[in-house]
């Protein structure tokens, strides 16, 4: 019999593992290559290839946001609050948290673009997506595709991921 | 019927406090009361709903299980008349009666009637925009009348959403505003002006500093309204949209002590024990003010809503205050507010401020004491939330006031300490 966990047809199986993970950014490692926004565009793209999503797809926002002030550089996505303001805020239900996997969760099809969401980040990390049907957009822990790309992609590991217990998670 | 918790309202207050009571409290019996037929549908989708933008099956804020999900005894189409706070019931329009251990009282707001000359019950064409019902009456009047033009009375908020809706259908708008500029309440002259002249470039028509004194009427059906100054304006539809007022009918005549609304404790407990109140119909307490106030916002209900929960079920918490907040897209302008935009001169505030006639970004920052006390931010919402922030956290803005207009500015700008304390654990390691 095959366990939840690594049967690929139950949904569970895919977020179980991310129960209590979270990424940790670390400002003193960043060197400001933006690299991190690339693969996250990338990654969220319709090919998730990145020529394609920079040349002939329209390209997506990025769920980082990048701060860069002197020689200091941070790239900073969504915390996944365990208390969240955007989701008290959701107008629609289009942001919630999951109780499993701690993940704060957003529906573009619900979504109205309300920017209420955008009002209450204590990060300023939600952003408005003004392209086609205005919704917002942030970082989903890139639980769809198994593992952040930002993570995965950062050269200097200024952004890492990490389990419940703080413990260094690598692909 | 008897339930250990009673919820009156079944908007956002209501739902945030049985999700918190569940939390604490997995059996205790629930029951809500909502005078509305829809089982759940979010106020503020209203506008959208009028325009087209969103059908009717879109409206929800919480999926359609939720209810049988969390025990809720959900009960629609019925209005609470009268409460007895010493028997602890309430008895519904329809005679029953529910016993209740703990009642949160969420009835919300009511709209604002103006005086018009003419205007009685039974008058076709003139509405309010508070509720879904109010759009469907709507949406069936113009559609029975072919309706073309519409007079919009009230320039704040929900005037403005409400015209939103009717542009989006085609009809002509004219918004009719006592005060000497749109949005009073929410903007500053200048940010008022940058939506005005959106409107007028999308074909409204605006009368400032002016009242809708008559209706002149063919039948009982409203043809056209006249205005202070003898000004005729045509319109077989009237929206009255000049404010909202906290429903306090179910607690008129008990012991339970109001003010502007019920006057609610830091656990959102009103005067009379076991009765909780929450949202729209609730004056607690207000962060920036530090007096009670109504802050009749959608955040705020939540939060109230969720803080009488937990008290209810047992669980001591103390609701933190919020203040005015809104996140509006104005004719796609997007625009969010925080607190005290326009401050009176003299009072000891600071204001920074930059607007950029090009792009239509405007930005004000309002300080106290080296404090924010109140944001503007049109056309440029991105980071809108740390300003929320450093008013909540009460941070000492003076190392970095000179970048708080910047485009780039963000949380790098803040000092370590800060940035350190904002960000606790949620994974950020300076």
């Amino acid at each position: 019999m095959v366990k939840p966990a690594n049967n690929p047809q139950n949904p569970a199986a895919k977020v179980a593992p991310f129960k209590g993970r979270r990424i940790v950014i670390r400002e003193e490692y960043c060197m400001g290559c933006r690299v991190c926004e690339v693969h996250c565009i990338t990654q969220h793209s319709k090919s998730r290839k990145i020529i394609k999503a920079y040349k002939s797809e329209k390209r997506g926002v990025s769920g980082i946001v990048f701060e860069e002030r002197g020689p200091a550089s941070l790239a900073v996505q969504c915390r996944h609050c365990s208390e969240p303001l955007c989701v008290e805020a959701c107008i629609t239900g289009a942001m919630k948290r999951d109780k499993e996997t701690g993940r704060v969760i957003h529906d573009k099809d619900k979504c109205a673009g309300c920017w209420m969401c955008v009002m209450t980040c204590p990060y300023g990390v939600i952003k408005p997506d003004l392209a086609g049907k205005k919704v917002a957009f942030k970082c989903d822990l890139c639980v769809e595709q198994g593992f952040p790309a930002c993570v995965e992609h950062c050269p200097n590991e200024a952004i890492i991921l990490v389990d419940a217990s703080g413990t260094r998670i690598r692909r | 019927m008897n339930v250990k918790y009673l919820i009156i309202g079944n908007s956002v207050a209501g739902v945030n406090c049985a999700e918190a009571i569940r939390e604490s409290d997995g059996k205790g019996t629930i029951a809500m009361v909502s005078d509305e037929r829809e089982t759940n549908y979010s106020r503020p989708l209203i506008a959208r709903y009028l325009g087209g933008r969103f059908k009717r099956d879109q409206l929800s804020f919480r999926e359609p299980g939720f209810y049988e999900e969390n025990g809720v005894k959900l009960l629609t189409g019925k209005k609470a008349v009268k409460l007895d706070t010493v028997g602890r019931s309430v008895r519904l329009d329809d005679g029953a009666m529910i016993e209740y251990e703990k009642l949160l009282i969420a009835t919300g707001g009511t709209p604002i009637i103006p005086k018009i000359s003419g205007l009685r019950p039974g008058i076709k064409g003139v509405f309010t925009f508070a509720r879904l019902a109010d759009v469907d009456a709507i949406v069936a009047h113009m559609e029975r009348n072919k309706t073309k033009e519409a007079v919009v009375v009230g320039g704040g908020l929900i005037g403005l959403k409400a015209t939103e809706g009717l542009l989006e259908r085609g009809i002509k708008v004219r918004i009719v505003e006592m005060a000497e500029r749109i949005l009073p309440n929410t903007f500053d002259p200048a940010a008022s002006d940058l939506i005005e002249n959106r409107l007028k470039a999308a074909g409204c028509a605006i009368y400032k500093d002016n009242v809708v004194k008559k209706l002149v009427c063919s039948g009982d059906r409203v043809k056209s309204v006249v205005l202070k100054g003898g000004q005729r304006l045509p319109g077989g539809l009237l929206v009255l949209a000049i404010g909202v007022r906290p429903n306090l009918e179910l607690v008129n005549g008990t012991k339970i002590k109001t003010d502007r609304g019920i006057s609610v404790d830091r656990h959102m407990l009103t005067s009379v024990p076991n009765v909780y109140a929450a949202g729209d119909c609730a004056q607690g307490f207000d962060f920036l003010s530090l007096a009670d106030s109504v802050i009749a916002i959608w955040p705020v209900a939540a939060r109230q809503g969720k803080i009488a929960g937990h008290n209810m079920a047992g669980r001591a918490e103390i609701y933190p205050g919020l203040f005015a907040m809104n996140a509006v897209q104005i004719l796609d302008a997007p625009t969010i507010s925080f607190g005290t935009t326009n401050p009176p001169p003299d009072a000891g505030y600071t204001v920074l401020s930059r607007m950029d006639p090009e792009t239509g970004v405007y930005r004000k920052i309002v300080l106290k004491d080296n404090l924010v006390a109140g944001v503007i931010l049109i056309n440029a919402i991105e980071r809108a939330g740390i300003y929320g922030m450093l008013i909540r956290e009460k941070v000492d803005v003076s190392s970095f006031k000179s970048e708080m207009l910047d485009d780039d500015f963000g949380l790098l700008a803040l000092p370590r300490q800060v940035l350190k304390h904002v960000v606790k654990d949620e994974g950020i390691e300076m």
